[in-house]
């Protein structure tokens, strides 16, 4: 907070690449709607799909910044030689997500709603799960990325970012699942937001969706948390076994 | 009653032996200079009390409580300073003051900001970013945030490196006077050996992972024929074996 606080700047890269996935997918969807005719909802469908998806990778970036504030200022080293526990410092990390991630989803939703006329709340009820289980996903990436420097070292930085990308073409952000090749559709059942796109999809065209898919996801999504904390303390062993906690202040990146 | 307590302590990697099992203790009032060349053990002994480096054998307990079983509680004891380890440079002093005090758990946090403002003379730089003082100004806030939670155990690693000579005796003489108070114990590193024989009441001689020497750095010199402790530090760092001992 005290580094929101010091410098605003940081409160664009909050909404920056958001605000330019929305302008660009909305108008990409405008388009389709206007040659395709209105049959079919792409604004509902793609843009709602974006705006979901970016919420999770909000949410993701947002438990492994401030992890990576503390690799940039070399700070490692006064926090780990603290009473604090390992699950408290992960904790800190989740709730400074959830509160970026909660400031993201109300600038976006009024900014889809002014612009392209797209609410959020068309989903109903099924929001809140929605993005639930995407916010709690998007945590556990966080944390995989949180171990990954942690045992790898600050190069391995630039791993963290594209996690949530990787994965976006086994979740059926933007097509149902069934149009994946089997194996990929395999995949994609194991992974919590793939549950979420496919209900996404369920109640804008049916409106309805199947209860038990989005527990799935939720139950899912917590043993991702879960299996990531298992790895981070894993990884926090072998850092403080081989002395890199130690090293990374001393000598630096 | 000690503060710290060292039990046959080593750390091995692969196949180097950092620290081979090295005992010792600090009392509550008293000042350890840990002693010994670059790369002798003493940074590494230094992370294993601190928790961020897990032995190979041996134990370490501060006030009593076991670093690896009861780490929380053996930390809220303890703090520390070192040259290496800055604080963030992105917060003010305020800001690194109170966000520590949180973590350490300190009752009273605002007041006894204030004090240790006033003690390391750093009132003035309270908003400033601490990456935008100077290297000793740096190290004062370092101090102040290693005393902020009146450790049982305080660990300084080179804590005058980077001060003025002025600002360094009015640091060595705020930790005697912290040591004097009775409330705790202060291993402290430097490769100053003045300053170490002016403020230290024990020095260990670390060389090779072991402890080569123990005693009063006063008399430590004469006991081993050496004219003072500097010329006893080289004799350490470059001939060890031909040491009496």
């Amino acid at each position: 907070m005290y580094l929101f606080r010091g410098s605003p700047t940081r409160y664009v890269q909050l909404f920056v690449w958001i605000t330019v996935d929305i302008v660009l997918w909305g108008f990409i969807t405008k388009y389709f709607t206007e040659s395709v005719g209105a049959e079919f909802s792409f604004v509902t469908t793609l843009l709602g799909a974006v705006i979901l998806w970016d919420i999770l990778s909000r949410a993701h970036q947002g438990t492994t910044m401030p992890f990576l504030e503390d690799v940039w200022s070399r700070n490692f080293l006064n926090i780990f030689a603290t009473p604090l526990k390992l699950p408290e410092y992960l904790l800190g990390f989740i709730m400074t997500s959830l509160f970026t991630t909660g400031l993201v989803v109300v600038a976006i939703s009024l900014f889809a709603a002014v612009v392209f006329d797209y609410s959020l709340f068309s989903l109903g009820i099924y929001l809140a799960p929605f993005l639930g289980i995407l916010f709690l996903f998007g945590a556990a990436l966080g944390i995989l990325g949180i171990g990954l420097v942690l045992r790898f070292g600050p190069p391995a930085e630039w791993f963290t970012w594209p996690l949530a990308a990787v994965l976006s073409p086994f979740a059926g952000v933007f097509y149902p699942i069934s149009t994946l090749p089997d194996w990929m559709q395999t995949v994609a059942y194991l992974l919590p937001p793939a549950y979420v796109f496919e209900g996404m999809r369920g109640v804008i065209l049916t409106g309805v969706i199947s209860g038990g898919s989005l527990v799935k996801g939720f139950v899912l999504a917590c043993v991702y948390v879960l299996l990531m904390y298992a790895l981070f303390t894993y990884m926090y062993r072998i850092a403080i076994r081989n002395g890199l906690i130690a090293r990374y202040s001393a000598e630096g990146p | 009653m000690s503060v710290l307590n060292v039990q046959n302590l080593t750390k091995v990697y692969k196949d180097v032996i950092a620290v081979d099992g090295i005992s010792f203790s600090v009392s509550k009032g008293e000042i350890v200079g840990l002693l010994g060349p670059n790369g002798a053990g003493k940074t590494s002994t230094i992370s294993m009390i601190l928790g961020v480096l897990e032995p190979s054998g041996g134990n370490v307990f501060i006030d009593g409580k076991d670093i690896v079983k009861k780490r929380s509680e053996a930390l809220v004891r303890t703090n520390f300073a070192a040259v290496y380890a800055q604080l963030p440079g992105n917060l003010s002093v305020y800001q690194n003051l109170m966000f520590f005090g949180l973590l350490y758990d300190v009752h009273g946090i605002r007041a006894r900001i204030e004090t240790m403002l006033e003690k390391f003379d750093l009132k003035h730089y309270k908003n400033s970013k601490v990456g935008f003082l100077s290297s000793g100004e740096q190290t004062r806030v370092g101090l102040a945030k290693a005393m902020l939670n009146s450790p049982g155990l305080l660990l300084l690693d080179e804590p005058t490196a980077s001060l003025d000579p002025s600002t360094a005796r009015t640091t060595r003489e705020s930790i005697k006077e912290y040591a004097a108070e009775g409330k705790g114990g202060v291993v402290w590193t430097s490769h100053n050996m003045q300053e170490v024989e002016a403020v230290c009441d024990r020095v260990l001689f670390l060389s090779h992972g072991k402890i080569l020497l123990e005693g009063n750095p006063k008399t430590l010199a004469a006991q081993h024929g050496k004219k003072d402790l500097e010329e006893l530090f080289i004799t350490v760092a470059r001939e060890p074996l031909s040491l009496d001992i």
